[in-house]
């Protein structure tokens, strides 16, 4: 039974994992075919390098990600504290509105939002699309922070105030260093969303490209191996920050039990 | 007596949004350098009448002066008042040097004289050199400590403490009691007291204000409190005492539980009921044959001081404390002294 188990767990994340790792092989692999492996090569990577439309969208979407992550963590956390000063009612309201674009497809979203920026003659490019990034980046953003928010005791706002300290003071040393671990862990999931879209920036861009729509219009041309290594690369990038991110969480879970037990 | 008033609540009223009243038509003063207490049960309105002293609360209506100033238009970040809240709320991000600091940085101090009010504050509360600990280091009573220390730092002219022992454990809670009330009496800053803990307020108070479903029920000293009280509401919170329907015949003279009996209390009218209470170690044992009232044990529970008496007369169930043994089932008399009778009128 035991063996059996594990056999049914391997075939899991054999499928799971397969096509990944197909993809990164075939991104070393010196033929140009997937079909047979001629020799180790690090050449894809070298000429991925040397593509000037790769580089210039590999800088849109970086800087595409940074910008987005951090107006949306501003505007998502300044939300969290909105929120969390509701009463019942109106603050149940607020989370089902911010939750409805987490679970929405992307495909409504990038639709959406396209028939938005074409409504209102905004012409598509770098600016809507940094929008779009940011607009389905702010839930994710409110719902890391708002737990943090919740555990904070508003005692501590009205400690600070009872201290001599004005609201602003009190929230920008009082409150913001106690929510910190939530408004990092949601900027860092803004980031790697903004980071992988594909569907929400194809349908908000027209002539601007990220790495995502440059790799869907490549794609299209014919696979090239070029593209198994920017996969490759972007894949790596998106498990480190997403082993950054879940770490934090469990450090913070750990802390939080220790405080619970102690208390 | 007038300008020795240092916070003077009048009309105070507050409902909540849902339509709860939790204070109603609060009136009472705070003389300087008072440690007073507010009393009650929980929901009794008690931490609102504190919350609207510190500024966390807009009463719905009425006025409270501090010191000849309108307290209510002035915002919280600027009341001389500080406040011990009941689970500490301690800056879980600062050590102990940056909570006790914090008033004194947005002040403007200069680093030296920070330095030293921090460590005189942490030597007033018993904790000299532990400003580089970190809050989640250190136990409940610690912590409490620190809180007061963080209060008592900003040299406020009053403190306000919201159940600020109710977390710890008894032994503790003893301790903390002598030591709030030695360091009330060496600072010279009056204390305003919230608790459910009858106890704890007797033993620190010099008044108690007695609460109950946002109302105030008695202001007195705790001797007065204790012997006087008002109503069956405030006997029965303070302390355990026997509440019996009685009549009061005439000034000085009321009849229950079957007997007539001399009592100090007068003003009543004549052959009015009202409420008679006797406190459980008031009640004297002595022998049947000479014994106004007479009753059948129920039970008896060593106290250690003192043995638990249940005895039955007529129905009512009469607490006695008492150094003297009974059996249960057997039949005891008791009488009782004038001055140990208090007469309330009928609740």
């Amino acid at each position: 039974m035991k063996s059996l188990k594990r056999i049914y767990l391997l075939i899991i994340i054999l499928f799971l994992y397969a096509p990944i790792f197909i993809l990164m092989i075939a991104s070393f692999n010196n033929s140009k075919y997937i079909g047979g492996w001629s020799g180790f090569t690090l050449d894809w990577y070298v000429q991925l390098f040397k593509d000037r439309e790769i580089m210039s969208s590999l800088y849109v979407t970086l800087s595409m990600a940074l910008i987005a992550a951090i107006v949306a963590t501003i505007l998502g956390t300044l939300a969290a504290i909105g929120i969390n000063t509701f009463s019942k009612g109106p603050k149940a309201l607020m989370l089902n509105i911010s939750y409805i674009p987490v679970v929405n497809a992307d495909i409504v979203t990038g639709v959406s939002l396209m028939l938005l920026f074409i409504f209102t003659r905004i012409p598509r490019g770098y600016f809507t699309m940094l929008l779009a990034h940011i607009t389905f980046c702010i839930p994710y953003v409110i719902f890391a922070v708002l737990p943090r928010l919740q555990m904070t005791s508003s005692q501590y706002y009205e400690a600070a105030l009872d201290l001599g300290a004005k609201p602003s003071y009190a929230i920008r040393k009082v409150i913001l260093p106690d929510i910190m671990p939530g408004i990092i862990n949601g900027a860092l999931l803004a980031f790697t969303l903004s980071l992988d879209d594909f569907v929400v920036s194809f349908f908000t861009t027209s002539n601007v490209n990220n790495l995502s729509t440059t790799i869907y219009a490549m794609a299209r041309r014919g696979i090239n191996p070029k593209i198994n290594a920017l996969s490759t690369l972007m894949f790596i990038a998106v498990v480190l920050l997403l082993l950054l991110i879940n770490n934090r969480t469990t450090k913070q879970e750990k802390a939080l039990r220790k405080e619970i037990s102690k208390s | 007596m007038e300008n020795n008033r240092i916070i003077d609540i009048q009309n105070i009223s507050k409902s909540f949004a849902g339509g709860t009243e939790a204070l109603k038509n609060i009136n009472l003063y705070i003389r300087k350098n008072e440690f007073i207490t507010l009393l009650g049960p929980s929901g009794c309105g008690k931490t609102t009448l504190l919350r609207t002293l510190a500024g966390f609360e807009q009463p719905t209506s009425g006025k409270i002066l501090f010191n000849d100033e309108n307290l209510l238009d002035i915002p919280p970040y600027k009341r001389k008042i500080n406040t011990v809240f009941q689970k500490y709320a301690l800056f879980p991000h600062l050590d102990v040097y940056g909570n006790i600091a914090f008033g004194l940085k947005i002040k403007k101090f200069d680093k030296a004289t920070i330095d030293e009010k921090v460590a005189n504050a942490l030597k007033t509360v018993g904790l000299k050199g532990y400003e580089k600990r970190n809050i989640d280091e250190m136990s409940g009573g610690q912590q409490q400590r620190i809180a007061i220390a963080r209060a008592i730092v900003n040299e406020p002219e009053v403190l306000l403490l919201d159940e600020p022992l109710g977390a710890l454990d008894l032994k503790i809670r003893q301790s903390m009691q002598a030591e709030l009330k030695s360091m009330q009496q060496r600072l010279g800053i009056t204390f305003v007291y919230v608790t459910h803990d009858q106890e704890e307020a007797l033993t620190m108070s010099d008044t108690i204000v007695v609460m109950r479903e946002g109302e105030i029920q008695q202001i007195g000293t705790p001797v007065d409190i204790y012997n006087e009280p008002k109503n069956a509401f405030v006997a029965d919170f303070i302390g355990e005492s026997n509440i019996i329907s009685g009549i009061m015949v005439k000034d000085r003279v009321v009849t229950f539980s079957g007997s007539t009996f001399d009592c100090l209390d007068g003003g009543f009218g004549e052959n009015t009921p009202v409420d008679v209470v006797v406190r459980p170690e008031d009640v004297n044992i002595c022998g049947l044959e000479k014994a106004p009232l007479k009753g059948t044990v129920m039970s008896i529970v060593f106290m250690g001081v003192h043995y638990e008496i249940k005895v039955n007369i007529d129905g009512f169930t009469w607490l006695i404390h008492s150094t003297d043994s009974a059996n249960v089932g057997s039949e005891i008399g008791f009488y009782l002294d004038p001055d140990d009778i208090h007469i309330m009128v009928k609740g």
